[in-house]
């Protein structure tokens, strides 16, 4: 089973969640994107654990699932604050410190 | 290797579908195709303890918390399809068609080499392993994650806790606010009235009418008002109206016996929702 396939997937899986992230307008989708690269970094971490032939990658891994929760947890906090006060989830809303 | 080649299809699929789908709640679950695939290509891959993290963490928690929050947010709140910055997002998929062009060429022209495979690594278990790792030589990376995840959930509370600003009203301020109202403005004090209850219609979303005809705006939910899905009584009643001439249109010809009998219920009908 050769490994190629994997990171190949996991680049492209990479790039639609950048492009997500720079298209998109809803503050949660964009959140979504953002996992999204951080799964693709994941499953490539894992495949070079496999072709390292250790566990260090996949130790990795479990760090990044680890700081993704966290990040979630605090950013759809954030999300939510920002709604509760503007009542619009969008990310061209928060734009009060540009006036 | 059948595995990938099975679920890569429906991931890169699955990808793109969160970049044109309109709602949040699809995307959700767009992305949890995704995490769940992710997983099996993890165990796969000869990791199985990931596969069990993915699933439980990613697909378990993760979305969950995205789907409440889509939920709280509101289902509705779709994208804005005005661009802020003119161009942005013609240029913004143009730069990632090159850079996922570049990376992947990058990756096509690099050689891995031999795949030294996981059956060495994975001899006392999987899950021995990765503990045996993290609490050795990633022992200060396991204690700062804590600190992290502590922090994380003291934040989370913080940011979505709302400090209340007035006292909350009882009972008795409520029963005297209803009658300063009815005495100021002549509000009715009572229950608002039941939605409409016609012959073809008695949902929630057919507002009642008034002995002169108008419909009670009062009568239907707010929240089915601001979504634009209420119904007006003119519009069943035309509804009823259409409805009768397609079907004395239609049976005119072919069974001429029927055609009298639903259009003069119909027109009771018609009748009542006027």
């Amino acid at each position: 089973m050769e490994a190629e396939p994997f990171i190949v997937l996991s680049a492209i899986l990479f790039t639609i969640g950048g492009v997500g992230v720079l298209t998109r307008r809803n503050a949660i989708v964009v959140f979504m994107c953002v996992e999204l690269m951080l799964n693709a970094c994941n499953l490539a971490l894992v495949t070079f654990a496999r072709v390292h032939g250790n566990l260090d990658g996949q130790v990795a891994a479990f760090f990044v699932m680890v700081v993704a929760a966290a990040e979630v947890v605090v950013g759809l906090a954030i999300i939510m604050t920002i709604f509760r006060t503007r009542r619009s989830a969008s990310v061209d809303d928060a734009s009060l410190l540009k006036y | 290797m059948t595995a990938f080649w099975i679920l890569a299809p429906i991931m890169v699929l699955a990808a793109l579908g969160i970049l044109v789908v309109r709602k949040a709640v699809h995307a959700a679950l767009l992305l949890a195709v995704v995490m769940v695939s992710l997983a099996i290509l993890y165990l796969v891959q000869d990791a199985p303890f990931l596969f069990a993290v993915q699933i439980i963490v990613y697909t378990g928690a993760i979305l969950m918390l995205f789907l409440f929050v889509v939920m709280l947010v509101g289902v509705d709140a779709s994208d804005s399809l005005v661009e802020t910055i003119r161009g942005q997002r013609a240029l913004a998929l143009v730069i990632g068609l090159l850079f996922g062009v570049t990376v992947v060429i990058g990756i096509a022209q690099v050689s891995v080499g031999a795949i030294a495979g996981m059956d060495t690594a994975n001899a006392d278990g999987n899950v021995q392993g990765l503990a045996e790792l993290l609490f050795t030589s990633y022992v200060f990376a396991f204690e700062a994650t804590s600190a992290l995840l502590i922090t994380a959930a003291v934040g989370a509370m913080v940011l979505a806790h709302r400090e209340r600003l007035v006292p909350k009203p009882s009972q008795t301020d409520l029963a005297k606010k209803r009658m300063r109202d009815y005495a100021e403005h002549g509000r009715h004090p009572g229950p608002l009235p039941n939605p409409g209850v016609y012959a073809r219609h008695n949902a929630v979303d057919t507002p009642a009418l008034l002995p002169d005809g108008t419909p009670a705006e009062s009568s239907v939910s707010r929240v089915l008002s601001a979504r634009g899905t209420v119904k007006t009584a003119p519009e069943v009643a035309d509804d009823v109206v259409a409805l009768v001439e397609r079907d004395n249109h239609s049976t005119a010809g072919a069974r001429p016996t029927r055609a009298a009998s639903p259009a003069s219920s119909d027109d009771t009908d018609g009748e009542e929702v006027r």
